[in-house]
């Protein structure tokens, strides 16, 4: 304790948890009602409106309510996965903070295989989600986790090759050293093709529509959290909108400069703003694209991938490297 | 003030304050189940959809889960073979939970309650603890919304106490 409590490993490890949590908690609330405001809008209506100004109270009502719901132990479920998955299915997402670029010294942890962790860890969540609909005993739930587990290993693959392709020009898996190469061009100009795989193959990562089959009620009730009522359906819904933040936030930093400005110009605005400024908007756009299109087929989402996605990508990775080796 | 009964899995112990805090979430996020029956569901769908827009009083999030619905809107005829599965929803629900019998058919019987008749129930409240009833047949959306503006007021137990509301209801209603 030579440098004293403040400055110590610990408490800087408790801290950035602490905000961490908060952060989340705060934004997966924020990302509810402007997921319900964008939805509303585009369906020419109001959204959520009377309760508190424009609705901005509404998710916490809705917190609130799930809160004091019962929870329902299905029977014949089994008792300790289906309570472990909702707090499975949270813990990954909260990890993947520990190494979001927020801006040039805001980062918990800039470590050198940060790229790889979020992608490691992102898949956590696909295993809570095929525990949480084992555990249910329910065929809908079932056939949902199960959806859920063959287009997630479908999708992580356009995906990791993707971001691969970004990784084999910088040379480095940590961040904050892709940001700092981005400082004149962003690399949605140089890799394009990579770009557009990353942001559709992330709509399906977090079961997204047009891609969320794994929960589409038109077939399967509500997918795999048809059984969880109360909290723990809040858990998986929390994790859903967290996800989606530390995805489109993955995406900022590979993709749009993090917390750089477009062509280096930063207009004296802190990068912080610039990083949360392009997250959001990658967070509409998603959000614009669910209200936008219906839902596909299962066996067209699994051709999309197998039969475009993943050539597109290996092409565009083997490309990439070409040129690498040759400039 | 209503006689305080007490809801079947509702605590023994109640703490006042923390009660109408809850109460008041709940009034206030009310997420209907997404279930119809028959003509009046066609309503209900109205009502959901951008001219009426329940999402402006919160209760536009229909669940297709019974799991995690908080108000079964019995929009409908309730024909002898689908009062089980409605029973079975019902008890699918978890509690807190209410039920809005929407429609003449789901009150009464409506247009098909005649003597001798072997193919309905005539009103839910025969196989459901009913809260509101929304006459009409069928009721417009408009008459849905006052339903459930009413229920809210049920749950906060009077329109002075929902402190969330921004509105006064013209007529009617608890209080
Ligand atoms: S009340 Fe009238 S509109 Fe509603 S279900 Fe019955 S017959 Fe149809």
């Amino acid at each position: 304790m030579s440098e004293g409590l403040l400055g110590s490993e610990w408490f800087r490890l408790i801290l950035g948890l602490l905000i961490v949590l908060a952060f989340s908690q705060l934004n997966a609330l924020f990302l509810v009602w402007l997921e319900r405001k964008v939805a509303g809008h585009l369906q020419l209506r109001p959204g959520p409106m009377e309760v508190g100004p424009h609705g901005l109270l509404q998710t916490i009502a809705d917190g609130v309510k799930l809160v004091g719901k019962e929870l329902i132990l299905p029977f014949k479920a089994d008792r300790k996965l289906f309570f472990l998955a909702p707090v499975m299915v949270f813990m990954p997402v909260l990890v993947g903070f520990l190494v979001l670029p927020f801006s040039r010294g805001l980062i918990i942890r800039d470590m050198n295989v940060g790229v790889l962790l979020v992608f490691a860890f992102s898949t956590i969540t696909v295993l809570a989600i095929l525990t949480g609909g084992w555990a249910s005993n329910n065929k809908y739930a079932l056939l949902g986790a199960v959806r859920s587990v063959a287009q997630n290993v479908a999708y992580e693959i356009p995906l990791l090759l993707a971001v691969l392709s970004v990784v084999l020009v910088v040379h480095s898996l940590s961040f904050a050293k892709i940001v700092e190469y981005q400082k004149t061009v962003w690399f949605i100009f140089l890799q394009p093709l990579a770009g557009l795989i990353y942001l559709i193959a992330a709509t399906a990562e977090t079961n997204r529509a047009p891609f969320d089959i794994p929960e589409a009620e038109s077939e399967l009730v509500a997918g795999f959290h048809t059984e969880y009522s109360g909290m723990g359906f809040g858990l998986f819904f929390l994790a859903e909108y967290t996800n989606m933040f530390i995805v489109c936030a993955v995406a900022t930093s590979l993709f749009f400069g993090g917390w750089n400005g477009l062509f280096g110009i930063s207009l004296g605005i802190p990068g912080v703003f610039w990083f949360l400024l392009k997250t959001y908007f990658l967070i509409f756009v998603i959000m614009w694209v669910r209200w936008t299109f219906p839902r596909v087929r299962f066996d067209q989402l699994m051709n999309f991938s197998w039969k475009v996605m993943i050539p597109l990508s290996l092409a565009n990775i083997v490309i990439t490297a070409i040129v690498v080796k040759i400039i | 003030m209503e006689k305080k009964v007490r809801e079947p899995g509702a605590p023994v112990v109640q703490f006042a304050l923390l009660d109408d805090i809850l109460n008041l979430a709940r009034a206030n996020s009310l997420w209907p189940m997404t279930f119809g029956l028959a003509c009046c569901a066609i309503e209900m769908m109205a009502a959901g959809a951008s001219r009426f827009d329940l999402d402006r009083i919160g209760a536009g999030v229909f669940r297709p889960s019974p799991r995690q619905s908080d108000v079964m809107i019995v929009a409908g005829t309730i024909a002898k073979k689908m009062a089980p599965v409605i029973q079975m929803l019902w008890d699918q629900m978890p509690n807190p939970k209410w039920c809005i019998a929407m429609g003449n058919c789901s009150i009464s019987g409506g247009p098909f309650a005649y003597e001798e008749q072997y193919a309905i129930v005539p009103g839910a409240h025969l196989i459901v603890p009913v809260d509101i009833v929304i006459p009409g047949c069928p009721p417009r959306p408009e008459a849905l919304i006052q339903g459930l503006l009413a229920l809210e007021d049920k749950i906060t137990k009077g329109e002075g106490r929902n402190l969330l509301r921004r509105f006064k209801r013209v007529s009617g209603g608890v209080n």
